[in-house]
């Protein structure tokens, strides 16, 4: 028996990274919205590391926050450590990291859901999706309420049939103890969504009085911390270290006796696990040769022994890990508080989603997160956001939003995942951006807080701000391009003592800074005027004169890949129809349904001849409408 | 990218046929075709193709920008869009200079940048940008199709094939230094071992020197492409405009009994298994006369120079002059194949024709497909070029593997810059993609795949 629970505008199932993120954004926007979760304690948990950021995923955070997320500013309040990572490399790829207190994080994060109007938290699992005509209409819970809805957001984590493997110990489960929801995944199916089963792992933690540090090598956090958010000025916290210790030989040995004890290895897991997030069996195994493998004790709190032993997931049985963890030396007597676990889950094909990230199969039912395939808190919480205020765009019958892969991480993530397809879970790395150069974590604020600011999410006030700071950046290299250093002794000395080379004719600082060795601010004794500048002004300013040449290049490149984007393709072609397409490729694109000819020459399957015939046919079919409007008139 | 950008990007070819030394047109399509023709072209009179008014001709030269050296006289026009063939701004330049500055004169429109076109890709844009009837489209879809799908000529196909295995090997390289460059960058903290710059450049001064090799191959793949100059020397009246005319199928030359018959030499072409031929129909060179001194040491060297394989054609029937004996010393270091020709004039007894001579009745039709064999064979021996077991014809292949060879001098330099690593890599990227621009795979997953392979990472 269901009952009438009322009604929403947004229904959001699950309050994970994605979740939090996509309701928090609908009811910024302005819309009523309700945010289910299976247990409420576990808002924005970290069932694996307790870590946000890291190569990719911290240039992820950062554009969460520049389009007005709540990510960045929730690490921001509750790290215990953070680091720059990168820094002897050039700034496109610096990324932030910062140690999460896990319940302070998911402490903060749930009192600003609950304190965020237009949205209700509730602790329920929902276990139907009701579709009508197509349409998503309303989410049946297990209490029995049915809660009608104009879109709903499914953020079901790697809740969806869990199942935790320890060994030959295997049953249903959600994460981190907590219970699956074993009823949604019928009704998607039911309503023609076709689920895959993917797999993740994690670590055991430990208890940290039974480590000994003293055989590790510690691991401390930066200095200064550059905040996550760009309105957090600064953090100051004592940091909490983390040690590095590595596995030997008799680590390996232990492996090697156990491995049929193994369900990886027995074939009993199904799941299609990371490759970037190996057990420490299949390193071994992968790597024989290799003699040590790196393992970092990362805490998860300040008010916690517990210790996330990174480099150490496993799905051995308990008595394995146990005895292969004490191996390692600082962990001799190591006693475990969870056991490592691997877990399978049901999740959807991305390629069956719009890069608005709705479903193509049920109008305004939209997913994000590991739902989708992807792991990673980051990943999660991007996607979230992006459905959040698609779902909004969509109630409002506008036009969503969608960041291309020259704006963001959050494109080239989303574009990933419904262009090509995932066979494994997907993890963001730099690697993947074509325009790494242009979309550094330092300049996400000047990439998306003009959309942020579009869709409602970025205050008047900062949006201000925002402005003062791009024109301050164009002033100060307009500036510094003007201010002439003469050739005079005094000043080559300077320059030599920055270890750089003497002038003959004068130069302009702008020109000094492009030199690799020279930083903008040694250049001050060459610059009596220099203005007051905030740091992040200051770091715009170093960035784009120093790079400026790569940058023009990646803008020249950016500037092609916007005119293949630009052609878009209507929704309505049926693509086997057209002839000389060669069957894959037809298939593949009729799949897919690109929206644009860029987005059609990224399927894996469809080749430069299959975008040249597919072009002709747009053309011919777009003739031949412009003819048929003419004939009926 | 570079591949699918095709439809924005300046193209250019030869739009008429090139055979003959008439009257050749270079069309230039493109948002940048003023702009190139423009800085090839003087005008006496100091008019420029920028301020040219559309479609108006106007006489002047090409000259090189870099030599500053004429190239040919030319009559230049633009077409401004939408007012041309393909409805970009085209620009035309009539050559007169035939084949050899027409091609000179094309390599300077692509050096300054634009794209050799694709086969079909003026009438594909003429389509595209509305300038063409429906009905054609479908023969636009075929010329593409046919590129891709329809191999090659089977000898041409295996060259090539070669060709892609030392792609492949450049390939291999590049991607084995993307992949650790990358992991690097995404895994910091891992104890992989930093790429170094100075492995990272003897990597590329490796590559390069790859390259190079395979560009100075691809000078010889235009000799394929424009032709393997073959020349039919011999005394008057052996056969040889009758060879030609065989060769052809047509009888383009005239034959007849009397000695002397062809004055001037007779250029034409043939294919072979996919491998053109130019083949050179000469003035028989009188027994009577000193075949050297007549046509001169230096002279017949200059001919020879110019040809890749010679066909020295004598008459059977009769006994070898002291002329021919001349001649056969003058071809001894020469790609020569012997013909001895009208084996059917001489009985069955006296017919013991020693190698390397081939035994020929044109009459009879016989000796034919030993003698193509024998010249596919010259060929395939490296007749050309002594190294090289492989072949690089296509033109936009050569210029995609130029933009490799820059893209990784790029990355040196970038390196000697001290510029960081994720800026090096930009380089090495494109390298390959343009390399992949020739092999038709895609960028993609696969060099992170290889850093999955080859490299132990992940929490
Ligand atoms: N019996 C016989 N006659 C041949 C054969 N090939 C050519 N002839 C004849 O030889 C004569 C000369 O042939 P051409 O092809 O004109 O000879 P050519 O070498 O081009 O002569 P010039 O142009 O005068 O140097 C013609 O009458 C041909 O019919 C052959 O295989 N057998
Ligand atoms: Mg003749």
């Amino acid at each position: 028996m269901t009952y009438s629970g009322g009604d929403y505008d947004i229904i959001v199932i699950g309050a994970g990274h994605a979740g939090s993120e996509a309701a928090l954004a609908s009811a910024r926007i302005g819309l009523k919205t309700l945010l289910l979760t299976i247990n409420l304690d576990s808002v924005a948990m970290m069932p694996c590391n307790p870590s946000i950021g890291g190569t990719g995923k911290g240039h992820l955070v950062r554009e969460i926050d520049a389009l007005g997320g709540e990510m960045g500013k929730n690490i921001d309040a509750t790290m215990i450590q953070c680091k720059m990572l990168n820094t002897a490399k050039g700034p496109a790829v610096h990324s932030l990291r910062a140690q999460a207190d896990k319940k302070a994080y998911q402490f903060r994060m749930k009192e600003v859901i609950e304190n965020q109007v237009n949205l209700l938290l509730k602790q329920q699992e929902a276990t139907e999706i009701i579709v009508e005509n197509g349409k998503i209409t309303g989410v049946v819970v297990n209490t029995g309420a049915l809660y009608t809805c104009k879109a709903a957001i499914i953020c079901s984590g790697t809740y969806l049939k869990g199942r935790i493997i320890i060994g030959d110990v295997q049953y249903d489960g959600g994460p981190n103890g907590l219970f699956p929801a074993m009823y949604l995944s019928d009704s998607l199916e039911k309503n023609g969504i076709e689920l895959q089963r993917f797999k993740t792992g994690t670590p055991a933690r430990v208890d940290a009085k039974t480590l000994d540090y003293s055989k590790m090598i510690i691991q401390e956090g930066d200095e200064h911390i550059v905040p996550f958010s760009f309105e957090t000025d600064q953090i100051d916290i004592d940091q909490v270290p983390c040690y590095l210790t590595y596995t030997n030989p008799e680590t390996h040995n232990i492996i090697n006796a156990n491995i049929e004890r193994s369900p990886l290895y027995t074939g009993e897991v199904v799941g299609i696990g990371p490759r970037y997030c190996p057990s420490i069996e299949t390193k071994v195994m992968r790597f024989h040769d290799k003699e040590r493998h790196q393992i970092f004790m990362e805490p998860e709190g300040l008010n916690t022994n517990e210790i996330y032993v990174q480099g150490m997931s496993s799905c051995l049985p308990e008595d394995v890990q146990i005895a292969l963890y004490r191996t390692v030396p600082g962990m001799e007597q190591v006693e475990f508080m969870r056991s490592a676990y691997a877990i399978e889950y049901d999740c959807i094909h991305p390629t069956r989603l719009k890069a608005s990230l709705e479903s193509k199969e049920v109008a305004g039912l939209f997913f994000a997160g590991q739902i989708n395939g992807t792991s990673g808190y980051e990943e999660a919480g991007a996607q979230g956001l992006i459905a959040g205020i698609n779902a909004s765009l969509y109630l409002r019958g506008e036009q969503p939003v969608i960041i291309d892969r020259s704006e963001g991480y959050i494109g080239v993530l989303i574009d990933d995942i419904i262009t090509k397809g995932i066979d494994e879970p997907y993890r963001m790395m730099t690697s993947r951006a074509e325009y790494r150069l242009l979309l550094r974590q330092d300049n996400a604020d000047l990439r998306l807080t003009e959309i942020g600011h579009r869709v409602g999410l970025i205050s008047d006030e900062r949006f201000q701000k925002f402005l003062d700071k791009k024109e301050q950046i164009k002033e100060e290299i307009e500036r510094l391009n003007h201010v002439t250093v003469k050739p005079t002794k005094e000043n080559n000395e300077i320059l030599k003592s920055f270890g750089s080379s003497e002038i003959q004719h004068g130069l302009s600082i702008g020109e000094l800074i492009k030199r690799p060795e020279v930083k903008y601010l040694q250049t001050d004794v060459f610059d009596p005027v220099r203005p007051q500048l905030h740091w992040s002004v200051m770091e715009q300013v170093e960035v784009q004169i120093k790079y400026e040449g790569y940058i023009k290049k990646q803008l020249q490149q950016v500037e092609q890949f916007k005119k293949l984007e630009h052609k878009l393709i209507p929704q309505g072609i049926n693509y086997p129809e057209i002839g000389g397409l060669r069957i894959e490729a037809a298939e593949k694109l009729q799949e897919i349904k690109p929206l644009s000819i860029g987005q059609a020459s990224r399927i894996s399957g469809v080749s430069p001849a299959d975008i040249s015939v597919l072009l002709i046919a747009l053309e011919q079919r777009r003739r031949s409408s412009v003819k048929d409007v003419t004939t009926n008139e | 990218m570079e591949v699918l950008l095709q439809n924005e990007d300046t193209i250019a070819a030869v739009a008429t046929g090139m055979g003959g030394a008439g009257i050749g047109i270079i069309r230039i399509s493109g948002d940048q075709a003023v702009e190139l023709g423009n800085n090839l072209f003087v005008n006496p009179k100091g008019k420029t193709l920028k301020t040219a008014k559309s479609h108006e001709l106007i006489y002047g030269k090409i000259i090189d920008p870099e030599t500053h050296k004429d190239i040919d006289e030319v009559l230049i026009s633009k077409m401004k869009a939408p007012h041309s063939y393909t409805a970009e701004d085209v620009v035309e330049i009539n050559c007169h200079g035939g084949i050899v500055p027409m091609r000179k004169i094309l390599k300077l429109v692509i050096q300054a940048g634009a794209r050799l076109a694709e086969p079909g890709e003026f009438t594909k844009r003429a389509f595209l940008n509305g300038r063409m009837d429906l009905t054609q489209a479908e023969a636009v879809i075929d010329i593409i199709n046919a590129k891709t799908e329809k191999s090659l000529e089977y000898s041409v196909a295996q060259l090539e094939g070669r060709l892609s295995q030392k792609l492949e090997e450049l390939d291999g390289t590049l991607i084995e230094i993307l992949s650790h460059m990358e992991v690097n960058i995404d895994y910091p903290e891992y104890d992989i071992e930093e790429i170094s710059y100075n492995f990272v450049n003897t990597q590329i001064l490796g590559l390069l020197k790859k390259i190079n090799e395979i560009l100075a191959v691809a000078e010889t793949g235009k000799i394929y492409r424009e032709g393997i100059t073959t020349a039919i020397l011999g005394e008057p009246n052996v056969g040889k405009s009758s060879l030609l005319n065989t060769l052809l199928m047509e009888d383009k030359a005239i034959v007849t009994d009397i000695p002397g018959t062809t004055r001037d030499t007779i250029e034409e072409y043939i294919n072979i298994e996919g491998i053109p031929f130019k083949i050179i129909d000469t003035a028989g060179i009188r027994e009577t006369e000193n075949l050297v001194e007549k046509i001169g040491v230096e002279k017949s060297k200059a001919l020879l120079n110019q040809t890749n394989l010679v066909i020295f054609m004598r008459d059977i029937s009769k006994a070898l002059s002291e002329g021919e004996k001349e001649l056969i010393e003058l071809l001894k270091n020469r790609r020569t194949i012997y013909i001895a020709n009208k084996t059917d004039a001489v009985s069955e007894q006296d017919l013991e024709i020693p190698a390397p001579w081939i035994p020929m009745s044109l009459l009879e039709d016989e000796g034919i497909e030993l003698l193509k064999q024998k010249m596919l064979e010259m060929v395939f021996e490296g007749t050309v070029n002594q190294d090289a077991d492989y072949l690089i014809t296509n033109t936009r292949h050569i210029s995609l593997l130029e933009v490799t060879k820059t893209s990784l001098e790029n990355a040196i330099k970038t390196m000697d810059s001290q510029m960081p690593i994720e800026l090096v890599s930009i380089d090495v990227m494109e390298a390959l993609e343009a390399l992949r621009g020739i092999t038709g795979k895609a960028v993609g997953m696969d060099i992170i795949d290889q850093i999955f392979k080859n490299f132990c990472i992940g929490k």
